[in-house]
């Protein structure tokens, strides 16, 4: 078989989870997209060991190392979008910018300008 | 690497044309095509549920490819790990975070145009790179690399001692979700801290 | 004789300022005897070292304290008569007010930083006249500037205190630029700063820029001896406490720029044009500040007037070529103007203002005060100059000196030949001299008439302008000791310091040696003028006494001698506004031009640099959404990127 089909087929699996990653909104269609991405490596591992003839059979050990840290991460994750999801009552990703600049605290500074002012 | 390469896949001219396909590629190419529209419809459809179905279908597909590799442990392990308990636990967060059923019209971004611009791009530059690398490079699938009992054996000789460190990570991960999912104490109507939190849809309502 | 001695005179009151400010605010109780004794001490070592020295001596001694490129510095210590002559007043008058200070000044809170600085400029005055050297003499010189400054603002709660002591230190630093200028051209021509070694080439006819020089240096002595046009801070100055100014503004500090030009006077015969100027200075200075002092309400800036008038004498007399005249009068109004001051400390102490007019409407200050009021007599007739006085002798040497000069037999005696005087100097000041006599006369009487003698004819009005130096004293009761003995001791030079001068082997002796008797023509016209002053001030009083028994409203003896001139009189004759309109608001028209210029176009830049990053800032912060895929996105694309370029680079 020719490498460059997995190989190619992981390429585009992975681009696929890149655009979930980044174009959904919902957490958990986030996380699915993560899983999207990892599968895609995950075939390029085996596709390599196999291409490869790695006696030690790294790239399948690598594979079912992957498969298990996946599932942790899931689980975590999901964890995680309850935790936020208890507290916000929303599993949106960007309506959870606590980090980011503040507006309200510019709105805020100009109100008080404006006392000033007046 | 050109002599890793050169060294590990066959040099059989005859078999490297693209023109005429084994049967196994035929098949690999089919569900490859399957899972790569599965993936894609999964990441767009506007049905959340729709979309982890449509993950199960992928994650599916790719066992059987993992099986065309001849790494049958792994497609296995694939199928019960994937398919038996990550779906699960995804359609259990779907459903815990009162995901609606049906059409949702936010379930996008509004960072798609951007997504869509990166995801292309990553595409088309791997894609580019990948196929000029190893366009000649050829599997020979003839040995059986990934069955049971070979599986079994490399990882219990050579990678025992990372398989261990891992099984502690999963005890660290099941401990931490636990904790994180722990309710705490009349944490049932836990409120936001006043001040600290905003939510940029009911900003935009009052607006 | 030992050298120590000298040394010490001006060290021992430098180190008991230092004491005195490093322990006044945890010791309060060490402020009073580290005033009093160091300067007492200084003053005894002045006497010996001058007792010592005796008569027609000199004594030069120098070290030198590195090589320098130019003309040699050194500590250098020059003493003679003169030097003597006017250590011992310095001491004398120094250990007498900071006795006074002692009672004056008791619930002062600043009192031991005044008493540290009164001892400091003590020592630069005893520096200033112990140097032998000119660029030590004027390290004395600027010391005193700037404990003169520290002095007048001593009441700094005050506004006029502050602008006063700011005004001095202002005019007098005009005048102490051309100052140094003068010093340095002096030390370039002659090759040394060592003033025996400046007399020398002066004496030799080396200096190639006399009158240049001299001109300089004038100016540095008008300002800080208070002579036309840089007189304005002296009458101001007397924002500072009483004790100060009998210090600083009648005996000593402004005493050190006559006593400069009569150490350099050889340097000043050789010009004659320096010799007509400073004639004429002094005699516009001499009627100027007489005239204003007939004028004043204010009974210290009569008396600051007053010291205007006879530093005017002594730079007369200086004009006239004659050095002992001037050093002669510098000491007799030292003493008797320190003695005025002081009783006039004591006077406002007790009457709570310092305006005559209002003095004279309190019933009884006179007995309230008697040592004040016999000493201010005795002072003030030493002023007018009545024989036996000796304000008498001094001015009437100085007035011979003058008589001497108009008729081309100038009394330089060895310093230089008498022709190096020009006959209009010598007319210029004995006119001007005897108008002042008469002129003195009148506003002494005038002052001492108003002050003690006139009749309460009214209520003492509540918001008379009340002095604003710290008093708790009870003026139901008698000064206390450390303020009237004082008075006492300098009546006694006040009244015997002149018959000094009548023999040849007294004070002439420790000076150059020529005779200061009086002359007769001059003695006659001057206490004529004098007498003449004296009726006309009494017939003004009585004339003003009378008007006010006969209800009509209280008039100014002054008021009526003066006429139309008593306005622009009282005023300085508007010097203060006419260098308000030439200096200060060209100045402060250029101050808001810069600041204008600072504010619109400096600041503009500075604002400009500050806003771009400022705007930079703030788009770069719409990227801080807080959305985790927008990052992401960023993110990938750059790696997307890298890999891209990397690709296509190798």
């Amino acid at each position: 078989m020719h490498l460059a089909y997995p190989a190619v087929l992981a390429v585009l699996l992975f681009s696929v989870g890149v655009y979930g990653v980044l174009a959904r909104r919902n957490v958990i269609l986030v996380l699915m997209s993560v899983e999207l991405m990892l599968n895609a490596v995950n075939l390029n591992l085996v596709a390599f060991d196999v291409w490869l003839r790695d006696t030690l059979h790294a790239g399948q050990a690598l594979t079912l190392f992957t498969i298990t840290v996946a599932a942790a991460e899931i689980g975590l994750g999901l964890a995680v979008v309850l935790l936020v999801y208890r507290t916000r009552r929303t599993a949106a990703v960007d309506e959870v910018t606590a980090l980011g600049d503040r507006h309200e605290a510019d709105e805020l500074s100009d109100g008080e300008k404006e006392q000033a002012a007046a | 690497m050109s002599t890793l390469l050169a060294a590990a896949g066959s040099l059989e001219p005859a078999a490297r044309s693209y023109l005429s396909p084994t049967g196994q590629e035929i098949v690999f190419l089919l569900v490859g095509a399957l899972v790569l529209g599965a993936a894609v419809v999964s990441v767009t459809t506007r049905q959340l549920v729709h979309a982890a179905l449509w993950l199960v279908v992928a994650l599916g597909g790719l066992a059987v490819e993992f099986l065309l590799l001849t790494a049958e442990f792994v497609a296995w392990v694939q199928v019960l790990v994937y398919l038996g308990s990550v779906v699960v636990l995804v359609l259990f967060g779907l459903m815990l975070t009162r995901a609606p059923i049906g059409r949702s019209p936010e379930a996008d971004s509004g960072n798609r145009p951007a997504a869509l611009a990166v995801g292309a791009a990553s595409a088309a530059t791997l894609v580019t790179l990948v196929v000029d690398a190893f366009r000649s490079s050829w599997i020979d699938l003839s040995g059986a690399a990934g069955t049971t009992r070979l599986t079994g054996e490399y990882l219990f000789s050579h990678w025992v001692l990372p398989f261990e460190a891992l099984s502690v990570l999963l005890l660290a991960a099941l401990v931490g979700a636990i904790v994180l999912s722990r309710a705490k104490g009349g944490s049932a109507d836990a409120k936001p801290r006043a001040g600290k939190l905003r939510t940029g849809l009911t900003k935009q309502k009052e607006r | 004789m030992n050298l120590a001695l000298p040394i010490l005179v001006p060290a021992l009151p430098a180190l008991g300022a230092a004491a005195g400010l490093a322990t006044g605010r945890r010791h309060p109780g060490l402020a009073r005897p580290l005033a009093v004794l160091p300067v007492a001490v200084s003053a005894v070592l002045a006497v010996v070292t001058a007792l010592h020295l005796g008569t027609g001596t000199t004594l030069d001694a120098a070290t030198r304290l590195a090589p320098t490129g130019g003309p040699e510095i050194s500590l250098a210590l020059h003493l003679d008569g003169f030097s003597s002559l006017i250590s011992v007043l310095v001491g004398l008058v120094a250990t007498c007010v900071q006795v006074y200070s002692t009672a004056y000044l008791k619930d002062d809170p600043r009192y031991p930083s005044y008493a540290a600085l009164v001892s400091l400029f003590t020592a630069a005055m005893f520096l200033v006249v112990y140097s032998g050297d000119l660029i030590v003499l004027l390290v004395g010189w600027e010391v005193m500037g700037i404990c003169s400054y520290f002095l007048i603002g001593h009441h700094w709660e005050g506004a006029d205190a502050r602008s006063a002591s700011l005004k001095a230190f202002l005019v007098t630093k005009l005048g102490d630029v051309p100052f140094l200028f003068g010093l340095f051209l002096l030390g370039a021509d002659a090759g040394s700063f060592r003033i025996t070694e400046v007399l020398r080439t002066a004496a030799a006819g080396g200096l190639q820029h006399p009158t240049l020089i001299a001109l300089l240096l004038l100016a540095g002595v008008a300002g800080k001896s208070a002579q036309f046009p840089l007189h304005t801070w002296l009458p101001d100055a007397m924002a500072g406490p009483t004790p100060v100014s009998a210090l600083i503004h009648a005996a000593t500090m402004v005493a050190a720029g006559i006593y400069l030009v009569a150490r350099l006077l050889p340097v000043f015969l050789l010009s004659s044009a320096a010799l007509l100027v400073l004639a004429v200075m002094a005699a516009v200075t001499m009627v100027g500040s007489a005239l204003c002092a007939l004028a004043q309400d204010d009974l210290k800036r009569v008396l600051a007037y007053s010291t205007v008038g006879q530093l005017g004498y002594m730079a007369g007399a200086l004009a006239s070529g004659d050095r002992q005249a001037a050093v002669f009068h510098l000491v007799a109004h030292g003493a008797f103007k320190a003695l005025l001051f002081l009783t006039a400390g004591v006077v406002i102490h007790a009457a709570h203002t310092n305006s005559i007019s209002a003095m004279s409407r309190i019933d009884g200050l006179r007995r309230r005060v008697p040592d004040a009021y016999w000493t201010m007599g005795l002072g003030l007739a030493a002023l007018v100059g009545l024989p036996p006085f000796a304000g008498f002798f001094s001015k009437e040497s100085v007035l011979t000196a003058a008589e001497h000069a108009a008729r081309g037999e100038a009394l330089t005696g060895h310093l230089g030949p008498a022709s190096a005087v020009p006959a209009a100097a010598g007319w210029t000041v004995l006119v001007a001299g005897l108008l002042t006599a008469l002129l003195t006369a009148a506003y002494a009487t005038r002052l001492w008439l108003v002050a003690f003698h006139a009749k309460p004819v009214a209520p003492a009005e509540a918001d008379a302008p009340y002095s604003p130096e710290i008093d708790e004293a009870d003026p139901a009761h008698a000064e206390p000791a450390a303020m009237r003995w004082p008075l006492w001791v300098l009546a006694v030079p006040t009244m015997g310091f002149g018959l000094l001068g009548l023999r040849t082997d007294w004070l002439p002796r420790l000076l150059d040696g020529e005779p200061l008797r009086p002359g007769f023509e001059t003695a006659v016209l001057g206490t004529g003028a004098a007498a003449i002053g004296i009726v006309l001030g009494y017939a003004a009083w009585r004339t003003a006494t009378a008007r006010a028994a006969a209800g009509q409203p209280a008039t100014d003896p002054g008021r009526l001698l003066l006429g139309p001139l008593h306005g622009p009189a009282q005023h300085g004759f508007g010097v203060d506004r006419l260098y308000s309109a030439l200096f200060v608001r060209p100045t402060a028209a250029a101050a808001r031009l810069v600041r204008f210029l600072d504010r619109a176009v400096v600041e503009t830049y500075v604002r400009g640099a500050g806003a771009a990053p400022g705007w930079l800032g703030r788009a770069v912060r719409f990227a801080q959404t807080g959305n985790a895929q927008g990052y992401l996105s960023a993110l990938l694309a750059g790696a997307v990127l890298l890999a891209v370029l990397v690709a296509v680079g190798s």
